[in-house]
Parts: structure tokens; C-alpha cells; sequence
């Protein structure tokens, strides 16, 4: 119930198709060490069914979801497939932490400002204003 | 500075929130524990909170509503997991339909207190377990950029009084 309450409105279509995108190619562990092996050096296809014990085919469908979300990009070298990634389409994973964390922070300082205030089960009646403010 | 700490994990689809809050626990313990407290801080200003439920006892649920500035309403509901006042309180957080009807097709996440006494002071760890990735994917769609935004407007305000 975090997010839903600070939805004024959602964002543009696309950008949620993205950062869907985007969490479902993170989901699956293989995809995430595929992206953080891409991120240190340009990878062939071949390259990283070596390196990830699977077929070349296997390797190829988590690059397609990968490629999908736009956190890797593909060039091809004469016959050899060229695997680099692309972390721009990161930016929306940490925007979403980024916005949790605003959200508790500001919900503490809400918090704070209770406190603040006197204590409510030492005050017998509270006014319409204090409940108010 | 009141969050000590802020630690992000969304590999392992959690968040933890480190707090120190100038206030006993029991003191702290209300702010959960008293609807009409809860209201006035788990909202943002623009969306305030209305408790209609509130019983925090293992197997409990918390309902409540939010209203935006339109009038619309946004209804969620906690169920009460485990709890031990004041120090500990766990619940699976989740969106109802505008009946209050819990709705099972929404994603919930586990949310999880610790209160502990600082001397008159008290540290308050929040801790948010996404049940899946596909629940995270779920939320993030729904957004909140113009939410934020009010909110740190609100937030000027209050740096302001």
C-alpha cells in the first residue's frame, strides 16, 4: 500500500511499459549476471553461453528480454553478436527505491511532528482545531 | 537528521528504514497504535488517511481510506501478522476496492516495526518485503511522480513553521 497513496496520477503509458519491462528482465537471476557481465566488458552471445552454463539459444532469449527492456544493447560484428549494456533503462529500478525512500522519509517527518505535540493519551478532550492541524 | 539509515535491496525486494525519534517507545507505539494518530501521518497531506478499522491483535486488520483532492477515495486494509506492543509490529499491507473489499488481484508487501528504547529516545526500524518480483513490477507501474511532488512541497512547508 506504499505507492498506490502518493499516485496522483500515473505516469505517461510508456514509461510504465518500461520500468515493467525493465523489473521483469531483473527478475530472473541469470538476466541480472548477464547485465552485470555486459557492464564490465562487451560480450559475444557464444562469449556468455561459455560463461553462463547454457545453450546459445537459451543465452540469446535472456538477451532478447534484456534487450527488450532496453538494459542491453546488440551490435553485430560480421557473424558474431556483440552484447554491451545500456543503464540508462536502470534509472527507472532506482527511481522506484528512490521514491520509496522519499516516501517513508517524508511519512517520519509526519511522524516527527506528532511527537511534537503534546501527548494525546494525556489529553482528555482533544479541540476540533488540534485535530486539525 | 531523523533517518540514520536507509538501505535499499531491490534484488532482494526490501527496503529498511532506520529512524531515531524524539519520543519513548510507548509514546512512538501510539503513532501505530491510535487510528486517529496513524491518520495523521501515513498519508501525504494531499491524500489524508481515515482509519475505519483498527485492530492491532495477531490476525487483525487495520482498514482505511484516502482521500484526494477530487474527493476520490483510495481504500487499503493491513492484516495483523504478529505483534508485540509497543515494541513489535508486523503486517502484510494491501489495496481494497472502494467497497473496502481486500482485493486479491493487488499486490501486497510486508511491513514490519521494531521499536527500541534509546534512552527517552526511540530507534525505529521499518522494514518493506515485496511478496514477488511481479508484485514490485506491479507497483512500480502504478507510479507517483506528482505525488511526490506535493509531498515535498508540503515537506518546504512544514521545514517553514
Amino acid at each position: 500500500m506504499v505507492v498506490r497513496l502518493m499516485t496522483a496520477q500515473r505516469p505517461a503509458d510508456e514509461s510504465v511499459d518500461q520500468m515493467d519491462r525493465v523489473l521483469h528482465a531483473l527478475a530472473d537471476p541469470t538476466r541480472r549476471d548477464i547485465v552485470r557481465t555486459v557492464v564490465r566488458a562487451e560480450h559475444s552471445v557464444s562469449a556468455l553461453a561459455e560463461r553462463f552454463p547454457m545453450s546459445f539459444a537459451a543465452v540469446q532469449k535472456h538477451v532478447a528480454v534484456l534487450e527488450r527492456a532496453a538494459l542491453v544493447r546488440k551490435r553485430r560484428v560480421g557473424r558474431t553478436q556483440m552484447v554491451r549494456a545500456d543503464l540508462r533503462a536502470l534509472g527507472a529500478v532506482h527511481e522506484l527505491c528512490d521514491q520509496y525512500e522519499t516516501l517513508w522519509r517524508h511519512r517520519i517527518d509526519r511522524m516527527e511532528r506528532l511527537l511534537a505535540e503534546p501527548d494525546p493519551a494525556t489529553t482528555h478532550h482533544r479541540t476540533e482545531e488540534e485535530r486539525q492541524r | 537528521m531523523t533517518v540514520k539509515d536507509m538501505t535499499k535491496d531491490p534484488a532482494n525486494l526490501t527496503m529498511r528504514v532506520t529512524a531515531e525519534l524524539a519520543a519513548p517507545v510507548e509514546r512512538v507505539w501510539q503513532l501505530w497504535a491510535d487510528p486517529r494518530q496513524l491518520e495523521r501521518w501515513w498519508g501525504p497531506p494531499t491524500y489524508p488517511a481515515t482509519v475505519v478499522d483498527h485492530d492491532l491483535s495477531p490476525g487483525g486488520k487495520v482498514t482505511y481510506f484516502m482521500t484526494g483532492p477530487e474527493g476520490e477515495t483510495f481504500h487499503g486494509w493491513w492484516h495483523v501478522l504478529a505483534v508485540d506492543a509497543p515494541r513489535s509490529l508486523s503486517v502484510e499491507d494491501g489495496f481494497a476496492d472502494e467497497h473496502g473489499v481486500p482485493n486479491d488481484e493487488m499486490p501486497t508487501t510486508t511491513m514490519s516495526v521494531e521499536l527500541t528504547a534509546d534512552g527517552d529516545r526511540t530507534q525505529m526500524v521499518m522494514t518493506s518485503t515485496f511478496e514477488s518480483q511481479e508484485d514490485m513490477d506491479r507497483l512500480a507501474e502504478m507510479g507517483m511522480e506528482d505525488g511526490l511532488r506535493e509531498a515535498m512541497s508540503q515537506m518546504d512547508a512544514i521545514l517553514a513553521d
